[in-house]
């Protein structure tokens, strides 16, 4: 019986060794869930995976005599009542040679909106060669109603594209971007900020006229 | 633990406990398993009957049976979320894992019962609760009209109301379920198995139940983390999953998949392990292969978690991805293979019985095999652009899920309902539901095929006059199913009131499992006394 009687007692003990590593892999599988957000961003910033580009501080200072098309798209949320579209269709770049263009964009409502863009490129293995220096993608935009911002957009092909073979069918790239309206924290602020100097005893002055003149154009 | 009433236990083992105590706060593992199946089989008359109710306003052309409705497009959509989630949450893993799991593999292996039984009611009751949750979303609000995949936007932005909480409240609480039952499995297969039954002495039933086990725990985390990024989403002001806080649907579709995926073979590994035994009882020969066999499973379970993309070559992936996920998935068609082929060799010459469990065995064989063939059409990132979201790939999947494990779930009840309730069925009813549905589910699924290669998309309640021949046929088929579905309970109620009682191996020679050791239907406890397994005897 006392053999028995211990045998139960490590079954008991082994039972809940095993349960026990089987609820660590049910938390650990959660865990991994939740982490492929930041794993898989990392993972595209560092490759370029589906088209995502770089982000770059200065041109190579190389230029090469190959030459790409990059055409620009615009679209945005349809919950978005901006209007917002490239000022160019398309520029041919050299590679290696920096260039800056500019999208529009224009808050067709009558209230302030803080909108943010998502972006990549297409074909999507051009992604880790697309480099952007300075892009309105990377900050939510204020728009006061009525407000129409020019927005810089200045980027280069990396020349050690054309060291690969892979990459010779490049020759066109599309830089496209989609508009939504931003619910971050960053955009809450930026709107409490825009309409605070309205607020107090000036009543129902139009939220956005002050601020929104002076960038026209900018 | 306690040593005394250990000692007491065997004498008179037999006693069960009241009404109440033995159905509501059962711990044994039997009792549990019967309330998983009748579970199973009351979800899988709603499944089947919304089924009906779909396919008889798919008869004809234009809106007609839904027309009552004030947005009869999104019932239709409410309808095919319901089916989709009750057949695969409520039906066939409750049957599948919960009932014959339960019930059969604590006997195969000789333990007197699972390691925690405890556990194993939590898990069922809240399978159950996580049904009336699925149920309350259907009547609270619109209904989710989803399906079953319920991806963003749609789920996030698109549904307001309540109905979407439920059923993400409702897949909570079965996953919740299925996760623990998983870990008692293991548990249990991993340390309760009597002296001599080593893993590889395991029969496939029970290697069937563990690899599942195994598919479970790791892949259900992944859609409890999906569906509580998506709740938060909706409720709580996350952005996982939209584009205006810095999130992408994508990342739904990729973790919904990676559960996804591995939820397929979760449905037909059980259903693999049962054929196994079926063939070789009737065949009157160990299976052929049978390492191979229960490594095949292992490697089906291992594959098809690198395979998920597949269900989403339309989202934009560049071709090398594709590529990778397309050849993966081919990849399955080779264990899948081994064990269609070692089912075939063992039935080679073998002493073969066409009794009703092996008519459903060798259907699920055949059909199976139809719908990995299409499977492996489908696997080709190419062909699937065109074919994505048409009937053909809901010819495929009803191939392999109603035809595979619902026929898997059938021949498991003819099977050991002798040894369950201690009455046999009448071998001639049996028959008659096996043709029937056969019949049935052929002409329903088959002319899928047809008008999804013509290009019938799904999700849609109604289609141009174009289709109308294939539908017709479709929706015929899908009553004379549900008729035999009807059919059925006749022989369930039949084989309870006035079925032949049976002695401990009513198969006679072939069947050499455990359960046939024991009384039918076996006592209240089995194996407080473990059994010895030699070398010998085994699978």
């Amino acid at each position: 019986m006392s053999t028995d009687d211990i045998d139960r007692a490590a079954l008991t003990r082994r039972n809940r060794r095993v349960v026990l590593g089987a609820f660590g892999a049910v938390a650990g599988m959660v865990g991994m869930a939740y982490a492929a957000v930041p794993l898989y961003d990392m993972f595209c910033r560092a490759t370029g995976f589906a088209g995502t580009t770089q982000v770059a501080t200065v041109a190579p200072g190389r230029v090469l005599d190959r030459k790409v098309t990059v055409r620009f798209d615009a679209s945005r949320d349809s919950n978005l009542p901006w209007k917002f579209e490239p000022l160019q269709r398309e520029v041919k770049v050299r590679l290696g040679e920096e260039m800056l263009v500019f999208y529009r964009a224009t808050n067709m409502s009558q209230r302030p909106i803080v909108g943010t863009a998502t972006y990549n490129v297409t074909p999507d293995i051009a992604g880790a060669w697309f480099n952007k220096i300075q892009c309105f993608c990377f900050t939510e935009q204020l728009l006061m109603p009525g407000e129409s911002v020019e927005m810089p957009v200045t980027f280069f092909v990396d020349p050690d594209m054309a060291k690969d073979r892979k990459y010779d069918k490049v020759r066109t790239i599309t830089l496209s971007y989609t508009f939504f309206e931003a619910k971050t924290d960053r955009a809450k602020s930026l709107l409490e900020k825009a309409l605070a100097p309205a607020s107090p005893g000036v009543g129902q002055a139009p939220a956005g006229e002050g601020p929104g003149d002076k960038r026209k154009g900018g | 633990m306690a040593t005394g009433t250990h000692a007491a236990h065997a004498d008179h083992h037999d006693h069960t406990p009241g009404f109440f105590t033995r159905w509501f706060l059962s711990t044994n593992h039997k009792d549990i398993g019967t309330l998983y199946l009748i579970l199973a089989a009351c979800a899988g008359l709603l499944g089947g009957a919304i089924s009906v109710y779909m396919r008889l306003e798919l008869m004809n052309p234009g809106i007609q049976l839904m027309g009552w409705h004030p947005n009869p497009g999104h019932h239709w959509n409410a309808m095919v979320t319901a089916h989709g989630l009750i057949m695969v949450f409520f039906v066939v893993m409750p049957a599948l894992i919960g009932g014959f799991g339960n019930w059969i593999v604590p006997i195969m292996i000789g333990a007197p019962d699972m390691a925690f039984p405890r556990m194993n009611n939590v898990s069922f009751w809240l399978t159950a609760a996580g049904l009336v949750s699925l149920l309350m979303s259907l009547f609270l609000g619109e209904g989710a009209g989803t399906g079953w995949t319920i991806y963003p936007p749609l789920s996030a932005s698109g549904h307001p109301g309540p109905s979407m909480d439920f059923a993400i409240f409702s897949l909570h609480l079965a996953g919740a379920g299925s996760i623990l039952g998983a870990a008692n499995f293991i548990t249990t297969i991993f340390n309760m198995r009597a002296p001599g039954m080593t893993l590889h002495r395991m029969p496939l039933m029970v290697w069937s139940i563990l690899v599942t086990a195994f598919l479970l725990l790791l892949a259900l985390p992944v859609l409890a983390g999906a569906i509580t990024m998506l709740l938060t989403d909706r409720n709580f002001g996350t952005s996982f999953f939209n584009p205006a806080g810095g999130g992408d649907p994508v990342l739904f579709l990729h973790l919904f998949w990676f559960f996804g995926h591995p939820e397929v073979y979760i449905m037909i590994l059980p259903a693999f392990g049962i054929v196994s035994q079926i063939t070789s009882t009737f065949s009157r020969k160990p299976i052929f292969g049978y390492l191979g066999m229960a490594y095949a499973m292992v490697a089906i379970g291992v594959v098809g978690f690198v395979v998920w993309a597949h269900h989403m070559f339309t989202v934009g992936m560049d071709v090398d991805t594709r590529a990778y996920f397309m050849a993966a998935t081919m990849v399955i068609a080779v264990p899948t293979g081994v064990k269609v082929f070692s089912w075939i060799a063992t039935m080679w010459g073998g002493s073969i019985r066409f009794t009703t469990p092996m008519l459903w065995a060798q259907g699920l064989i055949f059909l199976f095999t139809i719908g990995g063939v299409t499977g492996v059409v489908l696997s080709n990132a190419g062909v699937d652009i065109a074919l994505h979201n048409t009937y053909y790939v809901i010819a495929h999947f009803h191939y392999v899920l109603s035809l595979g494990a619902v026929f898997g779930i059938f021949a498991g009840f003819y099977y050991w309902i002798g040894k369950m309730s201690g009455r046999q069925y009448n071998e001639t009813f049996g028959k008659i539901h096996f043709w029937t549905t056969f019949i049935g589910v052929n002409l329903a699924f088959f002319p899928m095929h047809f008008s999804g290669l013509a290009g019938m998309p799904r999700h849609y309640i109604d289609y141009p006059d174009a289709f109308h021949l294939w539908n017709e046929i479709s929706s015929i088929g899908a009553l004379i199913s549900f008729a035999s579905v009807l059919w059925w309970l006749f022989v369930v109620f039949h084989t309870l009131t006035a079925g032949r009682k049976v002695e401990a191996n009513y198969w006679g020679e072939g069947a050499t499992t455990l359960e046939w050791t024991v009384s039918s239907p076996p006592a209240f406890h089995t194996f407080d006394e473990l059994p010895k397994i030699s070398a010998t005897a085994h699978h």
